[in-house]
């Protein structure tokens, strides 16, 4: 039995009278500390999903069960990082981390819920910004403290909401470096899915790649392991033959979609948004 | 260098043209005291500021400052009052349905109108100032701080929810800083609310105070002290408005 088990998930949102279907038949396994990647173009449910997985929202059918127990409302075990790094301004990242690891360990002493909080930023490289507010943090230092706010509470389970999609592209390499790092130096890998629009960050990170196949409503296309030995590197993952068979599998998968099949691009500008947004990305 | 002196100068000329105004005006109305006779017959009000010459006779900082303790008492009692039910209000959207109506109504009732049913309640003029004050000068702040807690970003509220925080963390550590700034424009606006409805209950209750000093100089017939009066509360509300505003422009840097 899979640790995460996604059956036939739908959901729609009721907008103004009119109801928009986001996602139909989404069925996903993913084993005990394996990392998945849901990867798509923007606005293709991807961010929906993800909720439905964190229980921040309750799909319309469906089950979700996640080690062994029904999804209802938030994981007790789950750590969630923003796309936008939701810190709270007016604390330091050391009270930012705290307050996530106080939430966590109650019981704990205060000396262990500091200590712990400082060696989680300790981890992502920000043992000399405990004291500074967000505010005075680059946008990838404040996505680094929000990485350590969800890896000091030891998830079973992390989920990545496009971690690195509002950084530039050079922080974004070495943040996703250094979260790849950072996987595989704990002892136990932590179950995670991440969602991205960006098939090069899956293939450095990911064991299995699922892309979505978008709609309205959108659903998932059928995974593609990435069998490449860690640590990776973006540089060798460039010329690497599987990294680049993979490359070609996942873009296929996002450009053939029997959705857009369906439903014949406007104008020769939109034929392929998805393809578009997967050459963006590919170097 | 030149911009100074146009900021210093240019104030100056405003306030000399009212000056002046204000004599054309006292030459044309014979009762209206003249700027140079306010002047004359205040002066020892002003010069002695902290002078105690009998229950109504006392230096202008004396009397402004018996009228800043209850504006404090009434404006504490209000804001203690408010915060809560704006927080509430923000919270729930039942509760701001069920509340809305009689939050509209009551905002607009003037302090003259509650006074005498605070007099009602109370008895005796001090607490019946204080209700007054405290009654209206809630409501800002019991809106400023719904909204606030009603602008809170989304983000805030999802991060409440993935870290799993009690309701008691939740609102220490995410709702009330969140507010706090909205909070303070609240009380910012409450304050000047306060201050307004002081003279109106002092002159109603001739207790001792500007207001009081207002209106039994004004029943004297002395009213260049009318006058002297009118700057004093002018001064000190737009004291207190800069005081509050520059806690406010504190918290906000944070």
């Amino acid at each position: 039995m899979a640790f995460i088990e996604v059956r036939d998930i739908h959901k729609s949102f009721a907008t103004n009278g009119s109801t928009r279907h986001v996602l139909r038949d989404v069925s996903l396994d993913v084993e005990h500390g394996e990392f998945v990647s849901i990867v798509g173009a923007m606005g293709t449910g991807k961010s929906t999903l993800l909720s439905l997985l964190a229980g921040l929202t309750m799909p319309d059918q469906g089950t979700i069960v996640i080690g062994g127990e029904p999804v209802r409302g938030v994981h007790a075990h789950a750590a969630f990082v923003f796309q936008n790094y939701s810190l709270l301004p007016w604390f330091t990242a050391l009270e930012n981390v705290r307050l996530a690891v106080d939430a966590a360990f109650p019981d704990l002493p205060r000396e262990e819920q500091r200590a712990r909080a400082r060696d989680a930023l300790g981890k992502v490289g920000l043992g000399n910004a405990v004291n500074r507010r967000p505010r005075q943090l680059s946008g990838g230092m404040r996505q680094r403290v929000a990485i350590a706010r969800a890896v000091a509470t030891e998830p079973q389970v992390l989920f990545l909401d496009d971690p690195f999609g509002a950084l530039d592209a050079l922080t974004r390499e070495t943040l996703q470096q250094d979260l790849a790092a950072l996987g595989s130096q704990s002892g136990r890998p932590v179950t995670t899915v991440m969602i991205t629009n960006s098939v090069e960050e899956a293939i450095l990170l990911s064991d299995r790649i699922v892309p979505i196949v978008p709609g309205p409503p959108a659903t998932l296309g059928t995974p593609i392991p990435v069998e490449l030995p860690r640590p990776r590197s973006v540089a060798q993952l460039a010329h690497d033959e599987q990294a680049t068979h993979v490359r070609a599998h996942v873009v296929a998968t996002l450009t053939a979609s029997p959705g857009r099949l369906r439903k014949p691009a406007a104008g020769p500008s939109a034929s392929s948004p998805v393809l578009h947004e997967v050459a963006k990305e590919t170097p | 260098m030149a911009k100074r002196v146009v900021n210093f100068f240019l104030p100056l000329c405003g306030i000399a043209l009212a000056v002046g105004i204000w004599w054309a005006a006292s030459r044309m109305v014979p009762d209206l005291p003249s700027p140079v006779r306010t002047w004359e017959e205040s002066k020892l009000y002003i010069l002695e500021p902290l002078t105690k010459r009998g229950e109504t006779d006392q230096g202008i900082l004396l009397l402004a400052y018996y009228s800043l303790v209850r504006v404090a008492q009434g404006f504490l009692l209000g804001i203690a009052i408010a915060t809560p039910i704006g927080f509430l209000l923000g919270v729930s959207p039942m509760l701001t349905k069920m509340f809305d109506p009689i939050l509209q109504v009551l905002r607009p009732i003037s302090p003259l109108a509650w006074l005498p049913l605070g007099l009602v309640l109370f008895q005796k003029s001090e607490p019946a100032a204080l209700f007054a004050i405290a009654v209206c000068s809630m409501w800002p702040t019991v809106i400023n701080t719904m909204l606030g807690v009603r602008a809170i970003p989304q983000d805030y509220w999802n991060v409440a929810r993935v870290l799993r925080l009690s309701r008691m963390t939740t609102f220490t550590k995410i709702i009330v800083p969140a507010t706090l700034p909205y909070m303070f424009t609240g009380y910012r606006l409450s304050l000047g609310i306060a201050w307004l409805v002081i003279v109106a209950s002092e002159m109603l209750t001739g207790t001792p105070g500007v207001g009081g000093f207002l209106w039994q100089e004004y029943n004297s017939l002395v009213y260049a002290h009318i006058l002297l009066a009118i700057i004093t509360i002018g001064v000190v509300g737009f004291a207190l408005d800069r005081l509050m505003g520059m806690a406010e422009a504190k918290l906000r840097a944070v």
